[in-house]
């Protein structure tokens, strides 16, 4: 199905500083700072952001669930990957 | 909601003296300043909102309908507790929702600017980008002034207009700028409103007397910026300034257009079809 409206961006909220900005959504915008004002309305407005991030849809490069088996599946039979086996130091710990 | 039955008939502004003639302007003196000044702030902002929310549902797309949704509720939760304020100032026992509810468009201060119907999408961004600059350099004026209260109330809604002025100017350049229907459409908007923004300026007793208890806003330099911002807008717009014409005013004594008698009709009829009930 084509998709009439305006072209489509991703919404990235920053709940609190320092953590990372996370996926919220998406909105049609006609172009960046409406795609950024349409976004502090439908996602930051109840004061859920500090901080806002829009991509255009387009830009968003996106494994495809065909890959999920050679891209993925790998990784859990590797245990040498997961660095759990060491006993970090206390000082390490603390963060 | 309680007390309403003393709202429904008196005049928030008692007039002294004798009636004025009819067809004669009722300029009587006002007998409680601070509660007219703190109406016409409230009642702006109430009856824009109410503006606003006519367009709950048609937006012409559904992120703009709900930031116009979004506004909309700032302008009422701006407008609730200064007629709270005024409701204190005027000292019987009324509360936000009895002015709100249950007085008559005699009785409401706002500027005629507000009360116009909503018109196409483009009208009302007109509107609301003319009203949000005003707004926001009254509301920078009043945050630094004397009455502690209104100062806090001014400090909080500013920061809100900065963002509605981002958002409806925002549309009248992508309007003005946009297509040759978009263009001729806010021109003309802009045309038809004009008469109405000269209200916005002409400080009368009510802020004189104000201006003495602390409430003091320079109109000449809050016109002149504003005409600076509108200027900066209009241009990018490539939108055509209108010339200074007879100027529509009144709202501020109550003297109203038509349209504000609809407007309430359709507001207040929840709460007089149910007298007192809370939800």
């Amino acid at each position: 199905m084509s998709d009439s409206q305006w072209p489509l961006w991703e919404v990235f909220t920053q709940g609190e500083k320092g953590v990372p900005h996370e996926h919220a959504g998406s909105v049609h915008a006609a172009d960046a700072e409406q795609a950024l004002q349409n976004a502090r309305d439908v996602y930051a407005r109840r004061g859920e952001a500090v901080s806002l991030w829009v991509v255009p849809s387009t830009a968003i490069v996106a494994s495809a669930p065909s890959d999920a088996g050679p891209f993925f599946d790998p990784g859990n039979d590797k245990p040498y990957r997961h660095p759990q086996f060491y006993v970090a130091p206390r000082g390490v710990r603390m963060f | 909601m309680s007390g309403h039955e003393e709202a429904s008939g008196e005049p928030v502004v008692a007039p002294k003296g004798a009636p004025p003639k009819i067809g004669a302007p009722r300029e009587a003196p006002v007998s409680n300043p601070l509660a007219d000044y703190l109406l016409r702030l409230g009642d702006d902002r109430l009856i824009l909102g109410h503006r606003l929310s006519e367009w709950t549902g048609h937006g012409p797309i559904l992120e703009e309908d709900i930031a116009t949704a979004n506004i909309a509720l700032d302008l009422i939760g701006q407008a609730a507790p200064l007629l709270a304020l005024a409701g204190t100032a005027e000292g019987q026992g009324r509360s936000e929702d009895d002015l709100a509810y249950w007085r008559d468009p005699v009785q409401f201060r706002n500027c005629l600017l507000v009360e116009l119907p909503k018109g196409d999408f483009g009208f009302t961004m007109v509107r609301q980008f003319l009203f949000d600059a005003y707004s926001v350099l009254l509301l920078d004026a009043l945050a630094g002034c004397g009455h502690a209260e209104l100062a806090a109330l001014a400090a909080k809604g500013l920061k809100e207009d900065k963002y509605h002025l981002r958002h409806s100017s925002a549309w009248v350049i992508r309007l003005g700028d946009g297509t040759e229907e978009s263009h001729a459409r806010v021109q003309r908007s802009l045309d038809e409103l004009w008469r109405f923004t000269g209200e916005l300026f002409v400080p009368d007793a009510v802020d004189a007397a104000v201006a003495a208890q602390g409430i003091a806003v320079d109109y000449a330099a809050l016109k002149s910026r504003w005409d600076a911002m509108v200027n900066e807008v209009l241009a990018e717009a490539t939108l055509t300034r209108p010339a200074d014409g007879p100027m529509r005013v009144g709202g501020r004594r109550g003297r109203h257009t038509e349209a504000l008698g609809h407007l309430l009709t359709e507001m207040q009829s929840v709460a007089r079809a149910h007298p007192g009930a809370s939800w």
